[in-house]
């Protein structure tokens, strides 16, 4: 009996370490297809290695605000991300039948694991620390923070960033309206954070924050259409020297990183991305820069 | 301790005991490690574990987002604190109100009743919703707005009802013969109740009660969706700032190490209630 147990136990043990090996063979071997991207200059459609193949699958947020997206469909094509997405997958040569749209959380976009879009397209801003995790295009719209308030509030009145020092500020979670506030207008009180710009804009209304800090385009969109008796008190400047930029986001190392910013590029050359801004950003004109 | 004099079987059946006993260790002891080092293997020899390390497990990452993710967890124990003290008297005040016998008291045992049912029953989530932005929404002179007092405001409404569930519990666990004994000596309702039942009951509920104390070290973080800043908001806050997940791998240690001291304690608790029951039936 004994000695019979002691011969099967390292049968046990090698099973064992067979088993668990074996589940690690399985693992996925990705990082293969990147090497190809960066020899592949040519973008032609039929050599893009796209998530499906001859198909442009294109991630953004649930639900996507105005006016980036219209109606939380970016599908329609409207809003300047919407028809933005669709010069994008036009210039990479796919008609707009083959855009697929996927909806990925802002976590799910930036987690090392595979991606299951193209590219993500969500006002992400563009930052060196940002681009150890994931790659991003060439930018396709440059963008200032704002701040924006009721005007029954005093810090509508401010007229200066030393104006706003002692306001209760107020921003969404994981945006750089936050980091503005942090860096640039530096104030008295924690800024109070919140999930989303809709929470926000509700503890704005309550009176629980003075001001709230949007994108600039958002600011226009939410005090024109959104909140009766707000105004926008005014641009916050860069708070490094460098222009702050909305970039498309693609898996670390994809293979498309390089065909995706060509096409961006080349819609800002030929004036396609100032006609898309035109068109669905025109009231987006000067606000003043609070010095 | 003197042994009485053992026969050689009973030698021989000990020292086969022990051998036994050494050999279970010994195997016990090279499989863990074998899988512990297998478990390794697979995770650093897989494809993405670069990726991973670097986006998980950043030491750069983790120092530079300690100080705000420490001062978010500042937040959490102090409100942890205050809400735990709240949801306790709140929990027994609603425990006892439904353990009140007597027909006078249907509408205050329906009441806590209801109250149990509502607070249990509604996810925290929009409890704190509707409690964090739609009573600063009433816009009522002398009702706070701070994130902070509204949503502990929020978590104490619902722990209260877990809480007086457990009590309830524990008060019903007390046996009847105890509340009668404690009457026939004389004792009004709530002496016997206060001298009596209680002790027992809370002393027999307070495992669970520690559990449930574990539960909102956690839980209090959900205040954050008022705006106010605690130890998961600042790792959130970090994380999007470099697309990094190592914020959150600190900040979820953090939690692991406040709630280790809460989890011996209920150990401690258990066994020492353990000892004392038992002591009783040797007697």
């Amino acid at each position: 009996m004994l000695s019979h147990r002691s011969r099967s136990l390292p049968v046990t043990l090698a099973v064992l370490v067979g088993a668990v090996l074996a589940a690690g063979c399985a693992a996925e071997d990705e990082g293969a297809p990147a090497a190809a991207s960066s020899s592949g200059v040519a973008c032609e459609k039929s050599t893009l290695q796209t998530v499906t193949q001859g198909k442009l699958t294109i991630a953004t947020d649930e639900p996507v605000y105005e006016p980036w997206f219209v109606d939380n469909k970016p599908d329609n094509q409207k809003g300047f991300e919407g028809a933005t997405a669709y010069a994008i997958a036009t210039k990479m040569g796919f008609t707009p039948a083959e855009v697929t749209w996927v909806r990925v959380p802002f976590n799910a976009a930036i987690q090392p694991g595979p991606k299951k879009f193209d590219f993500d397209i969500n006002e992400f801003s563009i930052t060196d620390e940002r681009k150890q995790a994931v790659d991003f295009s060439a930018p396709y719209y440059d963008v200032t923070q704002a701040v924006i308030a009721l005007n029954s509030n005093d810090a509508a009145q401010a007229t200066n960033l030393a104006g706003l020092k002692g306001v209760k500020l107020g921003a969404q979670v994981g945006t750089t309206s936050l980091q503005a506030i942090e860096d640039t207008i530096q104030p008295n009180q924690d800024p109070a954070v919140y999930n989303s710009n809709d929470d926000a804009k509700q503890a704005l209304i309550n009176g629980q924050i003075d001001a709230l800090v949007l994108d600039l385009p958002t600011a226009f969109f939410v005090t024109a259409a959104e909140i009766d008796g707000s105004k926008i008190i005014g641009q916050l400047p860069a708070s490094g020297n460098a222009q702050e930029q909305f970039g498309l986001v693609l898996d670390k190392g994809s293979p498309l990183t390089t065909c995706v910013s060509q096409a961006v590029e080349a819609l800002r050359a030929d004036g396609t991305l100032a006609n898309i801004e035109q068109e669905w950003l025109a009231n987006v004109a000067g606000a003043p820069v609070l010095q | 301790m003197s042994q009485p004099a053992v026969s050689a079987i009973e030698r021989d059946r000990q020292a086969y005991r022990r051998a036994r006993a050494r050999r279970s260790t010994g195997i016990a002891a090279i499989s863990t490690i074998v899988f512990a080092g297998a478990l390794f293997l697979v995770v650093t020899r897989s494809p993405g574990w670069p990726r991973v390390r670097q986006q998980f497990f950043n030491l750069e990452v983790a120092r530079d987002s300690l100080p705000r993710i420490l001062e978010g967890l500042w937040l959490n124990i102090r409100i942890l604190v205050v809400a735990e003290v709240l949801i306790l008297v709140v929990g027994l005040a609603v425990a006892i109100t439904r353990t009140l016998r007597g027909p006078i008291f249907v509408p205050l045992r329906a009441l806590a009743a209801g109250y149990t049912d509502l607070f249990r029953g509604i996810p925290l989530i929009i409890l704190l919703y509707l409690i964090g932005f739609g009573v600063p929404g009433l816009r009522l002179q002398g009702v706070p707005t701070s994130a902070v007092v509204l949503g502990t405001t929020a978590m104490v409404l619902t722990y209260s009802a877990y809480v007086a569930e457990v009590f309830r519990a524990g008060i019903d666990s007390v046996h009847p013969s105890q509340r009668a004994a404690a009457r026939s000596l004389g004792l009004t309702y709530r002496q016997s109740m206060r001298l009596v039942v209680l002790p027992q009951a809370v002393r027999r509920v307070a495992p669970p009660l520690l559990n449930d104390f574990v539960a909102l070290q956690k839980d209090v973080g959900l205040i954050s969706v008022l705006g106010a800043v605690d130890a998961v908001r600042a790792a959130q806050i970090e994380s999007a700032e470099t697309f990094n997940f190592t914020p959150y791998v600190v900040a979820g240690l953090l939690f692991v190490a406040l709630a280790i001291p809460t989890a011996r304690a209920a150990d401690w608790t258990a066994a020492r209630l353990e000892r004392r029951e038992r002591a009783a039936g040797v007697l």
